[in-house]
């Protein structure tokens, strides 16, 4: 067991250190000129050529490369002399435009991200797996057909409309909540809410559609198996039978699927929080696109991938503890 | 010749209810047929799609077109289109744009065309990619197999919608650099390429495993032992037996495109104006809606209806083309 581990984390390494060089590759050789971008409309010559030499952009690509991995490890310094900036370990770059190293812009969005994330995530996982259960047990009957009926809508839903809607009866005609203005938990934990209800409804709805489905047919699956048939001829409780034997069968698709939907939007919702206005990652990310920062790009792709990628990992291993099928010997 | 017709015409008269060996296609059609979901939902994407084609006959028999300002029809002082509904009317029925007095039904019709060219050239293009590459990754396997398959790793694990808004600045400007004109002509050749480059390899993962059981058939055997060249036997012999789950996974990720784009549009990296899109009319109607909240409800309620009606008609054909399906 503990040697597949150890494998599967040295895969994982490998591909962090593929990944990187192909982010690396793809957003320094791609636009026009990076050091142009440094500085937007207020450029001159000078500062270009100063960026360019304080960026490296005057070095090889992999050169450049070595920059920013080291960079990761022991830090880097921008320049030379008095107009130096001094990027500490472990740095991921520097943003000329908000002059500021880019981990540190990261960490202070990452707030907001994560609680979306993380509330989001326990509404739908919970809605989602709970109404695929029900909907299996009562397959044919209209309990189920409503839901499947729902669900598959649900699905279809462009968040974005629907994050507009929601603003529009909620927010705007029925005045039940405040505009969503972002504070941290601890600092006014009612305004956190009435911010964050919204987002965390929007987003576990559209999801949860998505789980309900896999769940009823993984059910469905599952139930006809000859092992349930064994577990209800043993005269085991219901309850358990669901719970303990099929639930657990079925579970392996839905636990990829919720490993991986996580680490994506914990590498931020950039839709809903640009419409809900909250200060994650993916309005880091929109606003770096509209007033173009490559370096803070880099960094989020880069952070965002490093959780796909360690969300594959924890649920190759959690794999094996939940089916025992695919347990390595 | 004419016997053979004979004698078919006799035994299907002597025995009508003579069990006929019936293909795939025959029974995933038959199923179809007696699906309503399919047919509803099928109508109704024939008709957008029919307008999105005719949309110039359209406008031009209505006397509309989604780029012509018309002031006349706004309130001078604020450009607030005149009369509820956002202005709606004879002349304009879906009423006009806040400040240009553009016609909405026209821009609808016109966004919906755009949309749907992104979505179509989109799809077809992973079609083309992940057959492709799932055929040679699975006919072939060995390194080739393993070093297509570590690069599907590699696009998958891109946070890709990340990926499409941070390049697509300067790729278009790439695109316009290389000589595609300028503008969103750029914008939506960059948007179909990296929804292309991006989709395939969801794809190719599922024919690759088509083709490593197929390539253990007879048939594919005899063809190899009759001496048939790699690529007779990969596109005449293996190919044709690929399109139910090819078709199947296309269906579905139509929807996927067309609400994508949409989202593009609205973040502000997809089509822009002048030109109409789904996601940017939406976009610019949290500026009014309080006044107008038919800017909202409009093109939303329309994209929710186009891709509502791609996944029921998508998950009808799984459903037809699934041979485990019990009969219904």
């Amino acid at each position: 067991m503990s040697a597949f581990v150890v494998r599967r984390v040295l895969i994982m390494l490998l591909m962090l250190l593929l990944l990187s060089f192909a982010v690396f590759f793809l957003f320094s050789i791609l636009p026009a000129d990076v050091a142009r971008l440094t500085c937007g409309k207020i450029c001159t010559d000078q500062t270009i050529e100063l960026n360019r030499a304080r960026l490296g952009l005057d070095k090889s690509i992999f050169e450049q490369y070595w920059l920013f991995l080291s960079a990761i490890f022991v830090g880097r310094t921008y320049g030379v002399g008095e107009g130096a900036l001094v990027c500490e370990a472990p740095c991921l770059g520097w943003s000329f435009t908000k002059s500021e190293p880019v981990l540190e812009l990261i960490l202070d969005r990452l707030p907001a991200t994560v609680f979306l994330a993380l509330g989001a995530f326990v509404i739908f996982l919970i809605g989602g797996v709970g109404l695929g259960v029900y909907s299996a047990l009562r397959r044919g009957r209209w309990q189920d057909k409503a839901i499947t009926g729902v669900s598959l809508i649900g699905y279809s839903l462009p968040s974005f409309f629907i994050g507009l809607v929601v603003i529009f009866f909620v927010i705007i005609r029925w005045q039940l909540l405040p505009f969503p203005d972002y504070v941290n938990p601890w600092e006014d934990p009612v305004q956190f809410l009435q911010t964050m209800i919204l987002p965390w409804i929007v987003l576990a709805v559209l999801y949860a559609a998505f789980y309900t489905r896999l769940t009823r047919s993984q059910m469905l699956e599952t139930l006809s198996e000859d092992f349930i048939r064994t577990a209800r001829a043993k005269g085991l409780k219901e309850r358990v039978v669901i719970g303990k034997h099929a639930l657990r069968a079925g579970l392996t698709p839905i636990v990829t699927a919720a490993g991986l939907d996580l680490a994506g939007l914990l590498g931020g919702a950039i839709i809903l929080e640009t419409i809900f206005s909250l200060p994650g990652l993916g309005s880091l990310a929109i606003s770096s696109v509209l007033n173009p920062d490559q370096s803070i790009l880099v960094g989020i792709t880069l952070i965002t991938a490093t959780f796909i990628i360690v969300a594959n990992l924890i649920v190759d291993i959690l794999y094996a503890f939940i089916d025992p099928r695919v347990r390595p010997t | 010749m004419s016997q053979v017709v004979e004698t078919e015409s006799r035994a299907s008269e002597a025995d009508p209810s003579d069990v006929k060996g019936r293909s795939l296609t025959q029974i995933a059609w038959g199923r179809l047929r007696r699906d309503k979901t399919f047919i509803v939902s099928t109508i109704i994407l024939a008709f957008f799609l029919l307008a999105a084609i005719f949309a110039p006959v359209i406008t031009g028999f209505l006397g509309v077109d989604p780029y012509s300002l018309d002031p006349d029809v706004l309130d001078p002082a604020g450009g607030k289109p005149i009369g509820p509904w956002g202005g709606a009317s004879w002349e304009h029925p879906l009423g006009v744009e806040w400040g240009t007095g553009r016609d909405i039904f026209a821009r609808l019709i016109y966004g919906l065309r755009i949309s749907l060219l992104i979505a179509f050239s989109a799809t077809i293009l992973v079609v083309i990619l992940g057959t492709l590459f799932g055929i040679i990754s699975g006919y072939a396997r060995g390194w080739v197999d393993a070093s297509i398959g570590r690069l599907m790793d590699l696009i998958l694990a891109f946070p890709f919608f990340l990926i499409i808004l941070a390049l697509s600045g300067t790729m278009t400007q790439r695109l316009t650099d290389l000589g595609v004109p300028e503008g969103n002509a750029s914008r939506i050749t960059y948007l179909i390429l990296v929804l292309g480059i991006f989709g395939w390899p969801y794809l190719a993962r599922i024919v690759r495993g088509e083709v490593l059981s197929l390539r253990e058939r007879e048939f594919v055997e005899s063809a190899v032992s009759l001496g048939a060249s790699t690529p007779r036997i990969l596109f005449r012999e293996i190919l044709p037996n690929l399109w139910a789950p090819i078709l199947v996974y296309a269906t579905l990720l139509l929807p996927v495109y067309v609400a994508t784009e949409a989202v593009l549009s609205f973040l502000g990296v997809g089509v822009l104006p002048p030109d109409p899109s789904f996601g940017a009319m939406l976009g610019a109607s949290t500026q009014y809606w309080t006044l107008v909240p038919s800017y909202l409800f409009i093109p939303g309620t329309l994209l929710v209806i186009i891709v509502v009606a791609f996944n029921l008609a998508g998950d009808s054909v799984r459903d037809a083309l699934d041979p485990k399906a019990a009969k219904r």
